[in-house]
């Protein structure tokens, strides 16, 4: 980042701020890849040791009854300005995940939710939550050799997305391919928040 | 910072996951005997993007104990909490009470995430555009 050595911010205000994108989707379905093929620095994993609350807490009478899971979130980097760093977190996919998503999907500015053409139906429960929340997504098809070829109209049926939503072919591997995934994105919440795109 | 004990004393208060009194116990209970066990109410006030730095070149490292230094060392350049978690292969959970400690006591600055999602600044949005075109 903007810092150098002898250049010790003196308040926050001197600091970058920072913004984030969530790479949703499916186990194997490409998020890792994605994150790694935008980022400026190879792909870091961090955990969080959540805190919930197990079954039968009636049973355990007052006894402790919470369990913690561990987390691994895979995350990128893109320096955008001095000001300004925007961070891309693989989320985990799974449905028992998400206690995780909402404390993850806190102030994002946008969600790459990513379909595995050989799975469509592994993002379901992403497209359910974000869409539920109001949360702007865009669909990237992540296309594996041999799988079904989907149309667009094709995925956006099997997803039941609304129109507004884009839906965009990719490759996660290529870095071409995931920043125009990013840009599709980051243009759905321009578009959501100019008034002039309501109608 | 209003909490005075450093260590907080295994009340059993009900609410109170057992393994903060447990301190001897296996390997996922390290990371929580690191912070003594303290879950101060500033650390859920730090997000995993909260971007933080040293706030001065000289540091008593006597009075500070390994972790923390370890963070110090890490941040004397802005970073942000997900990237020192990853750097120190401790959770997330723990370097947030780690470093809120470290913000009470004045050694780090600490920058919040932009409001992302309730802020309409299209010029932000811009240059996110422009950056990402840029790579
Ligand atoms: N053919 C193809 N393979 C991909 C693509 N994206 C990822 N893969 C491969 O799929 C596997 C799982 O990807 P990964 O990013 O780890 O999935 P994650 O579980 O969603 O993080 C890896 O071996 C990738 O190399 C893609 O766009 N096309
Ligand atoms: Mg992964």
């Amino acid at each position: 980042m903007a810092s150098v050595d002898s250049d010790i911010p003196t308040t926050e205000r001197g600091l970058p701020q920072a913004l984030k994108i969530l790479v949703a989707g499916g186990f194997g379905a490409g998020k890792t890849t994605l994150v790694g093929s935008v980022s400026e620095i190879t792909p870091l994993s961090t955990e969080e040791i959540m805190t919930e609350a197990s079954l039968g807490v009636d049973d355990l009478k007052g006894v402790e009854a919470k369990t913690t899971t561990t987390v691994a979130l895979d995350f990128g980097r893109i320096t955008i300005n001095p000001e300004l760093v925007l961070y891309l977190f693989g989320t985990p996919g799974q449905q028992r995940f998400w206690f995780m998503w909402d404390e993850l999907a806190t102030g994002t500015l946008g969600v790459v939710v990513l379909a595995d053409t050989r799975r469509l139906d592994t993002c379901f429960s992403a497209v359910d939550f974000f869409e539920r929340r109001g949360i702007p997504f865009v669909v990237a098809v992540n296309r594996f050799e041999g799988a079904a070829d989907y149309t667009r109209d094709e995925v956006r049926e099997a997803l039941d997305v609304g129109s507004d939503v884009p839906i965009v072919p990719a490759d996660a591997r290529q870095r071409d391919s995931g920043k125009e995934v990013l840009l599709t994105l980051v243009e759905h919440v321009i578009r959501r928040r100019s008034p002039i795109s309501t109608g | 910072m209003s909490s005075g004990g450093y260590r907080e004393s295994p009340d059993g208060d009900p609410k109170k996951p057992v393994f903060y009194s447990d301190v001897g116990a296996g390997p996922l209970v390290r990371p929580y005997a690191m912070t003594g066990g303290r879950t101060r109410a500033m650390a859920t006030t730090l997000d995993m993007i909260s971007v933080v730095v040293a706030s001065r070149r000289e540091v008593d490292w006597a009075a500070v104990q390994p972790e923390s230094a370890s963070i110090l060392k890490l941040c004397r350049r802005p970073i942000s909490v997900a990237e020192l978690a990853a750097h120190m292969d401790i959770p997330m959970t723990v370097v947030k009470v780690l470093l809120s400690d470290l913000v009470g006591k004045g050694f780090v600055l600490a920058r919040a995430p932009l409001p992302a999602a309730e802020n309409p600044q299209l010029n932000v949005l811009q240059a996110v555009l422009d950056g990402i075109r840029r790579l």
